[in-house]
């Protein structure tokens, strides 16, 4: 998002020059509006339908060791499961994840146009993007898609020359920086979870196990989550997968089947 | 508007694009600026022609900041400096707003020359007639860069350069007497380069320091005029040291 410099252009016009100002990604697209006596209340309809509902768990964390981020691998199309094995987290380049809350072609394709700006900044200027720059590239691009449909809540955590980073960045245009974030219909949830159990100075076993408990109990809880829970860490040199766990054996795991004893048996009565 | 669009800059049967060439020899005619770095501090030095009486001669500012930590001199057509370094301060800012971040000596210094060649490759337009030197430091390693651009679009680092009328001259001093210096040292080295073309004194050139902590800073007339005596006394401690051991056998 360049800032306005048309008032300080020489007269002469510069042919062929506005053309490389406007790369295709990064202009603000225009076409025509429809015309309606409502449009305002049209744009809101328009925007309901195109929203998918936010159906999902993710979420990440700083601590003392780096970065740690998690997600469940549910699919919901309103009470329909539409898949079980969704990546949600998006591997942006070996140092920086990124989150999908959303529309998963929206998430899918805008990270990889991250991912790609990322890789051009590093040609261009010999130093890997910090993750304050990658996040406020894909915050500006929402930005300009905003009243448009897009529907992406995605956290963008990294390890950069200032060590960890994390953002939160959504298709209304709206950037955070913090050291905890949960997106998704399973985030409060997941926050109650997470915010009772953290502690900055933890190992990263006991980061990836609090972030594995965190999406097991908002996948026990809300129905648009589910299916595996996948922890991944960011540290000094990138991310690392660190696990994948299907939640119904997790809860196996959290709460194993106690055998009790009974204060009464039931027997077959023989004959009557 | 159809006969805008007739480039001006075009080859010529062997090879050569005269306007770039005529843009550097504009860049002859100009100011001498030199420009030295030093491993804690980089010093840009500018030929000044005498003030007329009447001149408010502070309004004639010939290194000027493009942010806190990067500053710029140039020789040539000072109306093309000025449209040159109000883009470098735009989009100094605009770096700051899309990524957050200042930007580095050489990100700035890219986005200068690429637009000195943009105008070489334009229908309608001339080429910018000036080179510039520009200084600064990282703002994350912290180490100080020294750069030079020129009207055809070609930019490189520098342990030290001068551009502008003489630079050949004084380019030889410096590759003669160069050598890793910091704080004071260079300011002198800085001052005894420009010195060998201009005519010695406070009045006839302007010299700015910028180091990381306090940013640009415009030396008055005075201490430029304290460091000139101090090399004059140097140079004839030299002489006369030159000629006393021979007497002596």
């Amino acid at each position: 998002m360049k800032l306005d410099t048309t008032g300080l252009e020489s007269s002469a016009p510069v042919w062929g020059s506005p053309s490389e100002l406007v790369d295709g990604f990064s202009a603000a697209p225009f076409f025509e509006l429809p015309v309606t006596t409502d449009f305002d209340g049209f744009q809101k309809e328009a925007i309901q339908m195109v929203k998918p509902a936010k159906g999902t768990t993710t979420l990440a964390f700083i601590f003392k060791e780096g970065v740690m981020v998690a997600a469940d691998s549910r699919a919901s199309m309103g009470g329909y499961i539409s898949s079980q094995s969704v990546k949600k987290i998006i591997e942006i380049n070996p140092y920086m994840l990124g989150t999908m809350a959303g529309g998963a072609a929206d998430c899918q394709f805008w990270h990889r146009n991250l991912g790609i700006k990322c890789r051009l900044h590093e040609l261009a200027n010999k130093r890997r993007i910090s993750v304050t720059g990658a996040s406020k590239l894909l915050a500006n691009i929402l930005y300009s898609y905003r009243g448009m449909g897009l529907s992406v809540g995605t956290m963008i955590a990294g390890w950069d020359e200032t060590g960890p980073g994390l953002y939160y960045v959504d298709s209304e245009g709206g950037r955070l920086k913090g050291m905890r974030f949960s997106v998704g219909s399973g985030s409060p949830y997941a926050y109650g979870v997470l915010d009772n159990g953290y502690r900055y100075d933890m190992s990263v076993e006991e980061a990836a196990e609090l972030a594995r408990r965190a999406i097991y109990h908002a996948t026990f809880r809300d129905g648009a989550s589910g299916g595996v829970a996948s922890v991944y860490y960011v540290g000094p040199n990138g991310w690392k997968k660190l696990s994948g766990d299907d939640v119904g054996e997790l809860h196996y795991k959290y709460y194993p089947v106690m055998l009790s004893t009974v204060e009464q048996e039931m027997v077959e009565v023989a004959g009557a | 508007m159809a006969r805008y669009d007739r480039a001006i800059t075009v080859f010529s049967p062997d090879g050569h694009l005269f306007q770039v060439e005529y843009a550097l020899e504009a860049v002859r005619k100009g100011n001498a600026a030199v420009g030295v770095r030093g491993t804690d501090i980089v010093v840009l030095g500018v030929e000044k022609k005498s003030a007329a009486k009447l001149q408010d001669s502070r309004s004639v500012r010939k290194i000027v900041n493009l942010d806190n930590h990067i500053a710029l001199a140039c020789a040539g057509l000072k109306a093309d400096a000025r449209v040159l370094i109000n883009r470098a301060r735009i989009e100094c800012q605009s770096h700051r707003l899309t990524v957050e971040d200042p930007v580095t000596v050489e990100y700035i210094t890219r986005y200068i020359a690429g637009l000195q060649q943009k105008y070489t490759q334009s229908g309608g337009v001339r080429p910018f007639g000036l080179s510039t030197l520009i200084v600064g430091f990282d703002p994350y390693s912290g180490a100080p860069s020294l750069y030079q651009t020129d009207p055809s679009g070609t930019f490189s680092a520098w342990k030290a350069n001068a551009t502008g009328r003489n630079s050949n001259s004084i380019r030889e001093f410096l590759e003669k007497n160069y050598k890793e210096t910091s704080g004071q040292e260079t300011i002198k080295l800085a001052i005894r380069a420009l010195l060998e073309v201009v005519e010695s004194g406070g009045k006839n050139i302007e010299v700015a320091v910028m180091t990381k902590e306090h940013g640009l800073r415009q030396l008055d007339e005075a201490e430029i005029d304290a460091i000139a005596a101090e090399i004059e006394a140097e140079k004839e401690a030299a002489e006369a040291a030159k000629k006393a051991p021979p007497k002596d056998k």
